[in-house]
């Protein structure tokens, strides 16, 4: 067999590649908008999470930096102000009239003012925020720990999840509140902190005055801000899209811990 | 010549017909893949080549790279790709690398979408899984086909310590340690192993699968659970032996950029050693060896 008998196979080999390349990704955005596939595709997420409970500590611990690490300016994502009337009304006079609604599957709900929270023990961390898009920010936090919340509402056995209502709509019609859901492993890990300062000053409202959310161990979309009302609940699956959070409702995954 | 399917032992020798004339002796086909070996190197295929797609995808969500423990520590990105419009909403691809920026119209920056109008994107619609931006949908891809790819390369490694296909193939000799400059050589004129020579990898790419497999791979996962903030609290701080976690994100793209590079490479070799017979060996397992030309 001489080399030139490999000339139009190779132009085959080519054609062949070619054609499999085109239809790799047509079928692949085919499979994408298939309501099975992604459903077998999210299937990984169990996995993953599974995983990373076995491998780490329950109470493993997000890395804390020093001040000098520190970004310039902590980058706002999302929301930079809620499109909210009551949510304007409350800002306007410096959130004096704020309080943060505890309730759900507990003893006894509370409702803390901006105050009573600041009363309660806090904590402060300087943590690396890490978007799902790709890039990081580090800021310094400073905050009461949902723990301490938690301790102060006694959540009752049936409880599974902490969900954190928002007062910032997705919508432009106003509708689609932002939400978020961790569940009782996070909530009650000492990093877990709703905060109220940024950088040493009060919560700027771009990055969830009066009070966000900080869930070290995931993705930046779990730190919820602007939240308003915590409900503790059994299951999500009645709220909203059912996925326990706005951006999971839009398919992201609910453990976002990768 | 008629390709013949081989059925038998690893030594089973096959006539072939078409032997060419000043040859001493037939040639024959020799089982070179064992079928663990093929069925996985064709998982790999598939896993790598969605998992280059669907990362270029979620890079696209953030197409900037930088050196660091965060995004923003005052110092400018690495790379950059951007899409600029103008006042006559003509797109532009801007691509800023270490500060120096080039116009990448049609590649990277602005490229055709699916409905072949130029969009701001930064990696065209056809190298990307899906195809539009879609940040959540290309995450399921590639997380689920990062298990695929875990999964696949523990059993490979497992198998080839057991089986030793490390030991026996992959192994570079002493002997053949010392040939280096000589394998270099004869890669550069495009020279290959034939006859009895050709049934094993030479040394070049005994080496260069050893770094592949046991280098490139690794590090390509390591760096993938580098941006995990889960993963990140096994031993909190231990990113920063890479330089943190945005350059463990660097590290990532340049890795799998190398492994494209290496995937040239290797389809560029097979191309010139024999399409045919190459793929063959990779499919059934079964790989001709040419007799030797007498002299």
């Amino acid at each position: 067999m001489n080399s030139h008998a490999f000339h139009p196979r190779r132009r085959l080999f080519f054609r062949t590649l070619a054609a499999a390349g085109a239809v790799l990704v047509a079928g692949c955005d085919k499979l994408s908008r298939t309501e099975w596939f992604p459903k077998l595709l999210s299937n990984t997420e169990i996995l993953t999470r599974k995983a990373q409970r076995a491998i780490l500590p329950r109470k493993s611990m997000a890395q804390e930096f020093p001040e000098s690490e520190r970004s310039p300016e902590f980058r706002s994502n999302g929301t930079a102000m809620p499109e909210n009337p009551q949510y304007k009304a409350l800002a306007s006079s410096g959130f004096a009239a704020y309080g943060l609604e505890v309730g759900g599957l507990v003893e006894k709900p509370v409702i803390f003012s901006l105050e009573e929270l600041r009363a309660l023990p806090s904590r402060t961390q300087i943590t690396r925020h890490d978007c799902v898009e790709g890039w990081s920010a580090i800021g310094k936090w400073k905050g009461v720990p949902l723990m301490a919340v938690l301790e102060a509402v006694r959540p009752s056995a049936a409880a599974r999840y902490v969900v954190f209502h928002c007062a910032d709509p997705m919508e432009s019609d106003g509708s689609s509140p932002y939400y978020e859901s961790i569940d009782m492993d996070d909530a009650y890990h000492p990093q877990t902190i709703l905060a109220y300062e940024l950088n040493d000053k009060a919560l700027p409202i771009a990055n969830g005055a009066p009070i966000r959310l900080r869930v070290e161990r995931q993705l930046g979309y779990k730190h919820a801000k602007y939240v308003m009302r915590i409900e503790l609940v059994d299951s999500f699956e009645k709220i909203a899209g059912g996925k326990g959070g706005y951006w999971e409702d839009q398919g992201y995954e609910w453990y976002a811990g990768i | 010549m008629a390709l013949r399917i081989a059925i038998g032992s690893n030594q089973e020798k096959f006539m072939d017909q078409s032997s060419d004339a000043g040859r001493t002796a037939a040639n024959y086909l020799y089982y070179r893949h064992t079928l663990p070996v093929r069925v996985m190197h064709w998982i790999n295929v598939i896993a790598l080549t969605i998992l280059l797609m669907s990362g270029l995808n979620i890079f696209s969500a953030h197409p900037a790279l930088y050196w660091g423990k965060s995004s923003y520590t005052g110092r400018p990105p690495i790379l950059e790709i951007e899409s600029a419009t103008d006042a006559s909403d003509k797109v532009t691809g801007i691509t800023r690398i270490f500060g120096h920026e080039f116009i990448t119209t049609g590649v990277l920056g602005a490229s055709n979408g699916p409905n072949g109008n130029l969009v701001g994107r930064a990696f065209p619609s056809w190298l990307t899984i899906p195809d539009g931006r879609w940040l959540a949908m290309a995450r399921q891809w590639h997380l689920f086909f990062a298990w695929i790819f875990v999964i696949n390369g523990l059993c490979y490694v497992a198998y080839s310590i057991v089986s030793r296909h490390l030991a026996r193939d992959l192994a570079p000799t002493g002997t053949e340690l010392r040939s280096i400059r000589e394998s270099v050589v004869d890669h550069l004129h495009f020279r290959h192993h034939s006859g009895e020579a050709s049934k094993r990898y030479n040394v070049l790419q005994k080496l260069t699968y050893l770094i592949v497999i046991f280098v490139l791979l690794p590090l390509v996962i390591l760096m993938g659970l580098a941006m995990s903030p889960g993963f990140d609290t096994l031993w909190p701080g231990w990113v920063d032996i890479f330089g943190g976690r945005q350059s463990a994100r660097t590290i990532h793209f340049i890795v799998a950029w190398l492994l494209v590079a290496f995937v040239l490479i290797h389809v560029f070799e097979v191309l010139i050693t024999g399409l045919w017979n190459n793929l063959r060996s990779m499919i059934t397992g079964r790989y001709r060896v040419e007799a030797e030309v007498s002299k």
